[in-house]
This record gives C-alpha cells, sequence and structure tokens, in this order.
C-alpha cells in the first residue's frame, strides 16, 4: 500500500521509456566529455549516421531487423511467463537450416528459398527453444538456467560443425561454402538505389509481419489467450484448463523459431555463407528491446529501431571521431541497455508521486490537508 | 427474523455466556467515556475518479469497542489506512486524545498508540513469535538482550490478556488464530492504546473468533480502545458498544450497540431493507448427477488430505459441505473440477467417470458440463491483470461463441460480458476495466456471471460468500437457489455456517479429510455441527 497510485497509460508507455532514453544518452555524453570530444557533435554524427543519408538508414534498418526477431523471441515467452534468453543460441543454431537450404536450392528462385528456409531455420530454432520448455515444463528446471546454457552448446556445436562437417573444400577459416545464385535473399538496394550498399534486405518485410502476427496472435486467438492467461496467472490457466506445460513448450518453441529467423537474415541476406558468431549479440540486445518495448509489438518496433540506430551511428561515430573508441560505443550502448532495460523502473516511483500531487491539485475543491 | 438469524443468535448467546463465564458483564460505557480517543473530522479521500472516503465525521470513545460496519468497497478500511497513515487524506482533520495531528506514516501512527492488526498478517514466517514482535523496535544492538527483555514484557502482557502462545515457536508453524495474537500483541507491545482490527474473524474457526471477543473485552477492561471493522453484523452486536455504518464512502450514522438491532444496521449498510432470510421450497432430488466414491486427494507437497470421501449430489438439490476450512474441502473442490489428480477413487459425472491425466483436466469436466466457482477468486478464478471482458471467457476460450477456430472474436467476448454486467449488476458496469479495479464483491460477480451463464447441469461452488457484502449475497444466494429450482446438482463448499444451513439440503461434516458426518440443515443444531467439525463425535456418521 502506499500513497501513489498507478501512472497513467501514455505516461506509461511514452514519458518513462523517453526519460530513461534522455537519462542514458545526458551520461553518455558526459562519457564523451571525459575523452575530451564535444558531445553535441557526437549526436549529431550518431543521428546523421543512423538516419540521414540512405546508405545509413539502410544499415539501421537491417540492424532492426534482426532486433526485431530477437525482441519478438523474448517477447513471446515473457507473455508465458517464461523468461527466455536463448535467442543468441536458438538464431546461431538455426543458420543450419538457413545454409543448407540456400545451398541445396541455390540453383533455383529466391521465392521458393525465402519460405523453405525460414522454415528450417524456423524448425532448429523452435527445437532449440522447445527443449528449455520441455524441461521447464516436464522436469521444473529454470528456463533462464537452461536457455544459458543452450546458448554454449549452440555455440561450441556449431563451432564443431563448421570446422568439421559444413567447412568449404580448401578453405581454412571455419566457414561453409557460399551461396552464389539464386539461394541469396535479395536486398533492397536491388530495387532502390536509396540504400547504397546497405545490406538490408526482404526479412526487413518479414520481420514487419511477425511484429503483426505477434499482435494477432497474442490478442485474437485461444492460443495468444492462453499464453497471456499463463503468464499472468498459471493457477487461473489451470482452473481455465489450460495446461501450463502445453502452453510452456509452445511458447518456448514459438520464440525459438522466431530468433531463427535472425539467421535467415544474416546467413542468405548478407554474408550469403555460416560464418562463426555470426549472431554477433543480437540475441542479447533484444531482451533490452522486449524489456524497453515492454513486450508489445508497437513498442518491440520503435526500440528495434532505437538500437538499430545506436548500432549503425555508433560505427560512425567511432569512424568520425577517432577519440570515440569501438568499445566506447558499446558503452553508450550498455548505457542505454542498462537504463531502458535494466533499470526501467528508475522513475516509475517519482513519476507516480508526481503525477499524483498533480492530480491532487488539479481538484480546486479539496484543500491538501498540509500546506 | 428468520432461520438464518435464529442461528447467529444462538451463537450470540454462547458467546455471551463466554464472556460472563469469563466474569465480563458487558458495561456500555466506562468511566472515561467522554474523553474520545480518536476524533475524524470531514475526511475526504480520491482515487482518482472514485470517491473513497465523502466527509467523514467519526468519534471514537476512549475505553470502547467501537465497530465499523458497511458493504465491500464502502470505504471502511480506506478510513482505517488514513488512520494509520497509509493513505494521507486530501482534506480533513485527526485528532488523536484532543491534539489535531498529521500522521505521517504508520511508525508515526503506532507512535501515537495507533496500532493495526491486518487481515493478511505481517509477520515473517520462519522467524520465532518473539523475534517478530521486537522485529523494528529492537531496543540493544545485540539482539539476546533485546528478546530477554522482550521475553519478559511479553510474558506479562500474554497473562494479562489471555493471548498465550509458546515465544519460542515459528510463525508458520502456528494456527492462524495463534498468528493473530501474535499480530495483537505486537501492537500491545509497541504500546498501542487503540487498536485497529481489520476483519479479524475473517479467518477464524469459530471457537477462535469467541476466544478474540474475550481477548477484545479484557483490553477493553484494561482501557484500551478498539475499532473494530467487519460486516458480520452479529460480531458487532456481540461485542461493540458503538457501532458506526458506512455505504458508499459516506457515514451514515453512529449508533449505540445496544438501541439498534441487526436488521438496521443491514439497512443502514445496503440503504434498504434486506431479506436476511434465504427462501426455498422444499428440494425435489431426482437422478444422481455427481458422485464421488473412495476418493483420495493429495495435496502439492504429497500430503493426502482427502481420505476416502464417498457421496453424491442429485439433479435439484444443494448438498452443502460444513468444515472447518484446511481439513480437505479445498483439495477435493479441486479434485472434481479437475484441477488436481485423484490419488485414488473414482468420481462419475452423469455416471461417466472422469480420469485427470494432465494439467487441463479443467476442460474436461467443463466439457461434462461442470461448472466451477473456485474458493479463491483472486488466485484462480480470475486474472486479475485482465480486463473484465477477458475475464468472461476465462475457462470457456475454446468456445466457438467467442470465435470461430483458432481466433477469438473480441466483439463477441465484450457482447457477452456486457450481457453478464447487466444481468448481474457488475459494478462498475465498464468491461474494459481490469479485474483488479473491482471490488471484492464485484469481482466475485464476474466469476459467478461466468460460471452461471453457462447454464451448467452441475455447479460446484466454494466460499461463494467469502468477503462479499450483504446486498450481494442475498442476489448470489438467490441465483443458486433458482438453479437448484431448474434442476441442477450443486455443490456448495463453505466456511460459513449460515451459510451453509441457509442453502443446503443436505449438510456433509468434513473434518481431518473424511466425511464424519450427515446431518438435515432443518433438524440439527449449530451446536451439534461445531461438534462434527471440530472432529469431537462421530455421533452423526
Amino acid at each position: 500500500m502506499s500513497v501513489r497510485k498507478p501512472l497513467p497509460r501514455w505516461a506509461d508507455i511514452a514519458l518513462i521509456p523517453a526519460l530513461n532514453l534522455t537519462l542514458a544518452f545526458v551520461i553518455s555524453g558526459l562519457v564523451v566529455l571525459m575523452v575530451g570530444e564535444n558531445p553535441f557533435e557526437a549526436m549529431k554524427i550518431l543521428l546523421y549516421g543512423a538516419f540521414g543519408y540512405g546508405e545509413g538508414f539502410g544499415y539501421t534498418l537491417h540492424f532492426a531487423t534482426n532486433f526485431v526477431f530477437a525482441g519478438l523471441a523474448f517477447s513471446i515467452a515473457s507473455h508465458a511467463g517464461q523468461f527466455n534468453i536463448g535467442a543468441e543460441g536458438q538464431a546461431y543454431i538455426a543458420g543450419l537450416g538457413a545454409i543448407l537450404v540456400g545451398l541445396a536450392l541455390d540453383q533455383t528462385h529466391w521465392l521458393l528459398v525465402l519460405p523453405l528456409a525460414m522454415l528450417a531455420a524456423g524448425a532448429i530454432g523452435g527445437l532449440w527453444g522447445f527443449v528449455p520448455g520441455y524441461l521447464a515444463a516436464k522436469r521444473g528446471s529454470h528456463v533462464v538456467i537452461t536457455t544459458i546454457m543452450f546458448n554454449f552448446i549452440a555455440a561450441t556445436f556449431m563451432v564443431y560443425m563448421l570446422n568439421n562437417v559444413i567447412k568449404a573444400k580448401g578453405q581454412m577459416s571455419p566457414e561453409s561454402e557460399s551461396v552464389i545464385n539464386a539461394g541469396k535473399i535479395p536486398q533492397l538496394r536491388e530495387f532502390w538505389d536509396f540504400f547504397g550498399y546497405a545490406p538490408v534486405n526482404v526479412m526487413l518485410f518479414v520481420a514487419i509481419l511477425a511484429l503483426a502476427g505477434t499482435y494477432i496472435l497474442l490478442w485474437h486467438t485461444e492460443l495468444g489467450y492462453k499464453i497471456r492467461t499463463m503468464g499472468q496467472n498459471p493457477k487461473a490457466a489451470l482452473y481455465a484448463g489450460i495446461s501450463n506445460s502445453k502452453i510452456i513448450m509452445i511458447s518456448m518453441t514459438l520464440a525459438g523459431a522466431i530468433a531463427g529467423m535472425i539467421a535467415v537474415n544474416e546467413v542468405l541476406g548478407v554474408q550469403n555463407r555460416l560464418v562463426v558468431d555470426f549472431v554477433f549479440g543480437y540475441g542479447f540486445v533484444g531482451i533490452a528491446v522486449g524489456l524497453m518495448g515492454r513486450n508489445h509489438p508497437i513498442g518491440i518496433a520503435l526500440a528495434a529501431i532505437l538500437f538499430g540506430a545506436l548500432y549503425q551511428g555508433g560505427l560512425e561515430l567511432a569512424f568520425y571521431m577517432p577519440a570515440i573508441t569501438r568499445e566506447m560505443i558499446i558503452v553508450i550502448q550498455a548505457l542505454v541497455i542498462l537504463f531502458t532495460g535494466a533499470m526501467e523502473g528508475l522513475f516509475r516511483a517519482p513519476l507516480e508521486t508526481f503525477f499524483t500531487m498533480l492530480d491532487l491539485n488539479k481538484k480546486p475543491k479539496t484543500q491538501k490537508q498540509e500546506g | 427474523m428468520g432461520q438464518a438469524w435464529s442461528g447467529a443468535k444462538r451463537v450470540m448467546a454462547i458467546k455471551t455466556a463466554g464472556m460472563s463465564g469469563s466474569g465480563a458483564e458487558r458495561p456500555t460505557t466506562t468511566k472515561n467515556s467522554d474523553n474520545l480517543a480518536i476524533e475524524l473530522c470531514n475526511i475526504n479521500k480520491h482515487f482518482g475518479a472514485v470517491h473513497a472516503n465523502k466527509n467523514i465525521d467519526l468519534p471514537i470513545k476512549s475505553g470502547t469497542v467501537h465497530g465499523i460496519v458497511g458493504e465491500n468497497g464502502a470505504g471502511k478500511t480506506t478510513l482505517m489506512s488514513i488512520l494509520y497513515g497509509f493513505y494521507r487524506a486530501d482534506s480533513g482533520q485527526i485528532k488523536v486524545d484532543g491534539n489535531e495531528v498529521i500522521i505521517k506514516d504508520s511508525s508515526h501512527a503506532l507512535h501515537l498508540g495507533i496500532g493495526m492488526v491486518h487481515q493478511h498478517f505481517m509477520l515473517v514466517d520462519n522467524f520465532s513469535v518473539l523475534e517478530n514482535i521486537i522485529l523494528g523496535v529492537e531496543d540493544s544492538f545485540i539482539l539476546k538482550t533485546s528478546l530477554n527483555k522482550a521475553r519478559k514484557e511479553l510474558a506479562r502482557l500474554a497473562k494479562e490478556y489471555e493471548l498465550e502462545v509458546d515465544p519460542d515457536m515459528l510463525i508458520e508453524d502456528l494456527s492462524v488464530g495463534q498468528q493473530q495474537r501474535v499480530e495483537i500483541l505486537k501492537a500491545l507491545y509497541r504500546g498501542a492504546e487503540i487498536l485497529i482490527l481489520d476483519e479479524p474473524t475473517g479467518v477464524l474457526t469459530p471457537s477462535e473468533a469467541d476466544h478474540l471477543f474475550r481477548v477484545l473485552e479484557t483490553l477493553k477492561e484494561q482501557g484500551k480502545t478498539i475499532v473494530l471493522i467487519t460486516h458480520k453484523l452479529r460480531e458487532i452486536m456481540a461485542i461493540t458498544d458503538e457501532v458506526s455504518v458506512m455505504r458508499r464512502g459516506e457515514m451514515v450514522k453512529t449508533l449505540k450497540t445496544k438501541d439498534t438491532n441487526p436488521s438496521e444496521l443491514a439497512e443502514l449498510m445496503v440503504g434498504r431493507s434486506v431479506l436476511m432470510e434465504v427462501k426455498k421450497s422444499k428440494a425435489n432430488p431426482k437422478e444422481v448427477k455427481l458422485e464421488v466414491r473412495n476418493l483420495e486427494v493429495k495435496d502439492d507437497i504429497g500430503v493426502t488430505r482427502v481420505k476416502g470421501v464417498s457421496f453424491n449430489v442429485r439433479a435439484g438439490e444443494i448438498v452443502g459441505i460444513a468444515g472447518v476450512s484446511g481439513n480437505g474441502q479445498s483439495e477435493l473442490l479441486e479434485a472434481i473440477a479437475g484441477m488436481r489428480k485423484q490419488a485414488s477413487g473414482e468420481i462419475l459425472i452423469n455416471e461417466k467417470e472422469i480420469i485427470i491425466k494432465g494439467d487441463d483436466g479443467a476442460a474436461k469436466v467443463r466439457q461434462a458440463n461442470l461448472a466451477h466457482v473456485p474458493e479463491d477468486r483472486q488466485e484462480q478464478g480470475l486474472v486479475i491483470n485482465f480486463e473484465q471482458w477477458e475475464n468472461t471467457i476465462l475457462g470457456y476460450q475454446d468456445d466457438n461463441k467467442y470465435g470461430k477456430g483458432a481466433f477469438l472474436s473480441v466483439s463477441s467476448c465484450k457482447k457477452e460480458a456486457k450481457k453478464q454486467i447487466k444481468m448481474f449488476d457488475i459494478r462498475p458496469p465498464n468491461e474494459r476495466l481490469k479485474a483488479a479495479n473491482f471490488s471484492g464483491g464485484n469481482q466475485q460477480k464476474i466469476v459467478l456471471a461466468r460460471e452461471i451463464s453457462r447454464d451448467p447441469e452441475i455447479f460446484i461452488v466454494g466460499q461463494p460468500t467469502r468477503g462479499v457484502d450483504i446486498g450481494a449475497i442475498e442476489s448470489i444466494h438467490n441465483h443458486i437457489i433458482s438453479m437448484r429450482d431448474e434442476g441442477k446438482a450443486i455443490l456448495l463448499v463453505s466456511v460459513e455456517l449460515d451459510e451453509i444451513r441457509s442453502l443446503s439440503d443436505r449438510i456433509l461434516v468434513m473434518f481431518d479429510g473424511h466425511i464424519v458426518g450427515e446431518a438435515d440443515p432443518e433438524k440439527v443444531s449449530e451446536g451439534d455441527l461445531g461438534l462434527l467439525m471440530a472432529g469431537v463425535s462421530g455421533s452423526g456418521a
């Protein structure tokens, strides 16, 4: 019990993220100041690099595509009350499905490759989500622990596969054969020059569809209702005849499958081959995206664009401001994750008090008890 | 007065007998009755658009037991929370012992001598009684010194007020009644002169409640002031000196208890006269709808809680299961509803055996046309963060009525929600409001509306009116009776004896996982039922 009351909806959705973000940028600005650069100048470069010209914007969208998939992979599980931090491993291992379809169908057409690659990557990623889900549902092991372990298993397994099983002939480095023909998923620059050399590809549209699909799934289907009921109150789910164990397994499988789309985007859209560590931490950033987007597709879309911009703008910043190193960019990104993800509630309590006071002043009839 | 109230009078008689046994004649005034311990003037409190307390004036005389009654959501708890420093009033004055004060927080309230015993206890389960007592008021750096000091003081208090508890027991090993004693001791140890009790008997067995009332009498004799929040009128009549009635955030009236009667109070509470008696015709039981044979059920940690129970429920009758809570009723109810696997034995619905395999048994049972109102609406019956319309389909989410195939039709869900809101007078009538924002009684109506609207053949209900106000109790009881008259088979589990007695056509008494007796509600006396419930005699079995 407290004197405060819940925030109005708009403050919850818009004001809190905006304040968190501002604080993250202010502190980042201080870091920039400390290394002797002008923070406003840095901000300008970052924004221009992310949105100012076609190629930069294309890169931002490309990164955002990954973050949408990673964010959804976190959120769907989260709606069922499961904390999936295994998107990284789920995406990594799903790369196998993407590359195998890409290589096998290299002589056909991308319109055939795309759905089949998505299916294969989704199946393998889904399997990598299902197993922790199964263990949680049937054996009671915690998904946080199992998904972390599955990230490690995926990492070592992929190194083994790339070194011993699918390494390209005559290659020294651990990478697969390259897809050279129709197995590649078209990049948007093939249709619009605007995007320069940016790798943003057709998977961007898949990401948008995934956002819409997730919204429909969660709020307009029976399964979504069951997932949300389970996440909110497992006992009520039991009462409603919703199988807790089935919902955990289904939601974890779905989450893994969506994480697998990162693999299609990276392997067939950019690299055209399977390389070590191609997921590059996108899966982990997805946790921050999901948290910042408050597990809602619209929020996830906005958060994904923000993180995409940070990644792309950060690269430009490191290039134009040599004093700001690559590591510094990671510090800035980490600050954003810290304030928007981990310390999401920082402003909540003071804002609630503030709004309660505002509310009291609005009513002219009621005198305040204290002066 | 009707059957229910004659029952209540009997209990009152038992209670007063108990009190005179302890040597206390109930004086209506005490020597310093003119001093006001607390005076609330013109208190106002808003929560958003809700005006929870409107211009409340409340004088509480020192050294008396002052009752505050009102329906759920009438603003009783809000008012007391203001007094205890949990909320700050928007406007108004609080005087304690004649001095105007602004109560900043609960430790300030304690400093002013105001102690509160909450409905849900604020105790650390794995601490001993003594450790809980000194928690926050340790007066020495060395814990041992504080504990020793507290031990002496505790022994004195326990003796003085008949509040014996073993100071070295862990809270989790105590019964609910004993835990409440610890809460009272905590307040007294902190020097409380004014004790607020919020719905203190909600969790107690009848004998524990009697004991509590004796304690309160003793406290009063020692000059303490007691404020009792409740919606049980019989408690008000049995123990208070004065009673204040609240309705919809307003203070309706403050009366001397000896000058009033339950039906006047009930009328003041709801603003209209209430039929306290449940009107029902003779039952006309037909074929067996639900049959339970030698059922054994284990709880979550594997302890057998239902130990070989057999009974049946016929169409057109209400079978009530009476018993002190925690004697296996919850597990029995959950097993029948498909939420818990049976360890052995059989459950038959319409002569067909129901076998639960996975953890979605409740869906199977619902398909057999059985509806279930769970004992705990917030824990099981509702998803508290879902809007009302989303709760309307809980358990029936797969129904074609709410959308074809895999999809959910939000508009048809809302249409049904609106219909149920209207039929059951759920307030506020807003299907977009989260379940958490409805009062307890209206939450219960949401659950009942959902289950009754399905027109089930078999209806099993746990604690249908727990924490529900009088007006709503009446309508809930009428719904249950009319379902019976339509030929439904109804199984009712309740810890409220009055409810069991007035609704049931047959009463089964459960004790320690067994059914220890069957009784005819028309003939059995409250005392005999009480003995059965306490497991004292098996005479009725």
